[in-house]
């Protein structure tokens, strides 16, 4: 996973709520077996409408995505967060994310940050009147600047170091495999195994 | 203080728990797909690293299977590449799978609870949020992505955010022709799709006792478009008395040890919840959605409803938004709204029992001139006992397609979609824009709704069929 320490870009202000993933990546899309090339399935039946947001000329090499409460609800598809990766962006923010989709961009360093409607809703007013205006999201101060905006965001601690290193979840893990070996030998017997029965 | 079900399966589960660190849990059961799976697997060969439990890992392949003409090479070519990926990953790796054609092959979340690998006090994972599913079976279980997929793979573990817990009490009796599927889509209405959010929900009550295993199944299945992390219903005698005699069910002293642990597992009484919900069965009536989320519903006795009725802003833009794109108008009754297409599956609503309440009331009758009624069993199982009982015959003899089983129409990965425009009563979970096919407009129902539509053309009851006198004239 890449580091993600501070990140300042254009935005996109994204005024929907329950932002689905099935609209952030259709499922035709999810038959790729890579992690990459999705950038054109994101939002790919919006972006057929030549006024979205996404597609006017001042947003090109946006990277930030500021959008509305429940953001990502629906499928566990992480090719939903490889989607808005994949096209450039590098945070998101919503007053609200749905567990699955924030759980996901957390592990492949795609910093979803969590403020106070109100505050977002100043961010889309700001960015709307001024599409260069730019975002900053700093995770090592956790706060996020704008023109005439200071907000702080809560992260976990944990989460928030292992994105601040860039650090592979499997490796930590595996650090502790004595005590999966320990747990595996004490599991009772009448739990189930997928080995064929006859 | 008393713990809740809930609470019980995670501390059981505990393999690591140290401060400042998310708790590390085992994962009993890890189900697979060829959707989800690829760039785990990818992962693992590019790391050198093997699947540590074979043994609780178990692959079908579902999300992209056609539901017909399974025995010719599957045409779409992507679709085609992403099954042979899932075979040629199970066979380096050393995982079973069920693939297409074989007599264990369906929806994943149908195919875990019928072969018994789906027990009690379990946590079950795979790269689907439908595994909600299997709490039906008081097992902690939750869809997860792709980098956790190979998490589990990996390591057979996954480290884990705290969750709180709610529970929905659902008391009294529901009434003639409510189902399962009514019942939840009448809880998300009410407590939103982000309502859930960081919770396991518990379902209690009077009412969910008295719900089958597969009803059970329906009820968790759509926790997730709730939001909640997970949902859960104590085992009791229906759970044992499913899960017994199943091929991957304990035996012997095995069975009485397993009983004796999952009698164990109930909420204590004196727990206390976070948060707690209690609805009346007896109010309940046959529900359907009417927007592009799961919590867009409303009583099918009810209209379409007028957005300036919102209060939050948000919630007004959405209703907005889903009436343009469902083609709706403010105020038009439901009972009003005629459909093109009837589909009857899904990991929500694909069991026997869904599709014995749908052919007894296509029974004598016929799908209305004009529209397309699709039925898909969950699994090859759930299929050859449809056979059995004849229920097939009933289906094509009113004029359905009875298909092959798979996800099929749930969210058109395979040939199974609705043309642009289409409006469809849906036994599934998601009424998302486009989720049945571009420009598709879906009304998530029960079987029985899907089935009484189907004969009048029109969103209906099965109460409706008697009092407009249609059927029975054959």
């Amino acid at each position: 996973m890449e580091k993600f320490t501070t990140h300042t870009g254009r935005a996109v202000p994204l005024r929907r709520s329950n932002v689905d993933t099935d609209q952030i990546i259709p499922a035709h899309w999810l038959k790729k077996v890579t992690r990459s090339g999705f950038e054109d399935g994101l939002f790919e039946a919006w972006r057929k409408d030549e006024s979205f947001v996404l597609n006017r000329p001042e947003r090109q090499g946006a990277t930030v995505l500021v959008a509305g409460p429940e953001f990502g609800t629906g499928s566990s598809r992480e090719h939903a967060v490889w989607a808005l990766q994949n096209y450039g962006f590098h945070a998101v923010v919503s007053s609200r994310f749905a567990d699955i989709f924030r759980g996901n961009s957390l592990k492949n360093g795609l910093l979803t940050v969590v403020l106070p409607q109100e505050t977002v809703e100043r961010l889309w007013v700001l960015t709307e009147s001024d599409p260069s205006a730019e975002i900053t999201v700093d995770l090592e101060n956790r706060e996020v600047r704008a023109e005439g905006i200071t907000a702080a965001f809560e992260l976990d601690d944990n989460v928030r170091w292992r994105l601040l290193n860039g650090l592979d979840d499997i490796s930590i893990t595996l650090q502790n495999e004595a005590d999966i070996a320990a747990y595996e030998a004490t599991r009772p017997a009448f739990k189930p195994r997928t080995l064929p029965v006859s | 203080m008393g713990r809740t079900l809930a609470e019980k399966v995670w501390d059981d589960h505990v393999v690591r728990r140290a401060e400042g660190e998310p708790d590390l849990l085992f994962i009993d059961l890890h189900l697979l797909h060829e959707v989800t799976s690829p760039q785990a697997f990818d992962g693992l060969r590019l790391a050198g690293r093997p699947v540590r439990r074979t043994d609780l890992t178990i692959a079908t392949e579902d999300h992209n299977t056609p539901t017909l003409d399974i025995d010719k090479p599957i045409a779409d070519p992507v679709s085609r590449v992403q099954l042979e990926t899932l075979r040629r990953n199970a066979a380096e790796f050393g995982v079973r799978i069920h693939s297409l054609g074989d007599v264990e092959q369906g929806v994943v979340h149908v195919v875990g609870p019928q072969l018994g690998l789906t027990q009690p006090g379990m946590t079950v994972v795979c790269g689907d949020s439908h595994t909600s599913t299997h709490g039906a079976f008081g097992a902690l279980a939750f869809g997860i992505g792709t980098s956790q997929v190979e998490h589990v793979l990996a390591t057979q573990t996954l480290p884990l955010a705290p969750f709180r817990t709610m529970a929905i009490t659902v008391e009294g009796d529901l009434p003639d022709g409510v189902t399962a599927k009514d019942l939840i889509l009448a809880v998300i209405a009410k407590i939103g799709t982000g309502g859930g959010q960081g919770y396991v929900l518990e379902y209690r009550g009077s009412a969910i006792r008295s719900l089958s295993m597969e009803a059970r199944m329906t009820v968790c299945n759509m926790s997730i478009e709730a939001g909640a992390r997970a949902g859960m219903i104590a085992p009791d005698e229906t759970t044992f008395a499913y899960l017994k005699g199943r091929p991957h069910a304990p035996q012997g002293e095995d069975w009485d040890a397993a009983v004796e642990y999952w009698r164990t597992l109930g909420t204590d009484e004196d727990a206390v919840f976070d948060h707690e919900i209690l609805i009346d069965a007896s109010e309940l009536t046959p529900f359907v959605t009417w927007g592009t989320n799961p919590g867009q519903g409303a009583p099918l006795g009810s209209t379409v409803p007028n957005p300036e009725d919102f209060a939050d802003p948000q919630e007004r833009t959405a209703a907005e938004n889903a009436l343009a794109y469902m083609g709706l108008e403010a105020g038009t009754p439901l009972r009003e709204v005629a459909v093109d297409a009837v589909f009857v599956g899904s990991c929500t609503n694909g069991r026997i029992e869904d599709l014995r309440a749908a052919a007894a009331i296509l029974e004598g009758r016929r799908v209305a001139d004009g529209v397309r009624m699709l039925v898909v069993p969950g699994s090859v199982r759930v299929a050859l006992q449809a056979v059995e009982e004849g229920l097939d015959k009933v289906f094509t003899a009113a004029g359905a397609e009875w298909r092959h089983a798979g996800c099929s129409m749930c969210l058109g990965m395979n040939p199974d979609q609705l043309a642009p425009g289409e409006r469809c009563a849906s036994t599934s979970n998601r009424n998302f824009e486009g989720r049945q096919g571009k420009g598709g407009r879906t009304h998530l129902v029960s079987p029985q709704v899907a089935a009484a539509t189907a004969v009048l053309g029109r969103l209906a009851a099965p109460a409706d069929l008697v009092s407009t006198n249609v059927a029975v004239e054959a």
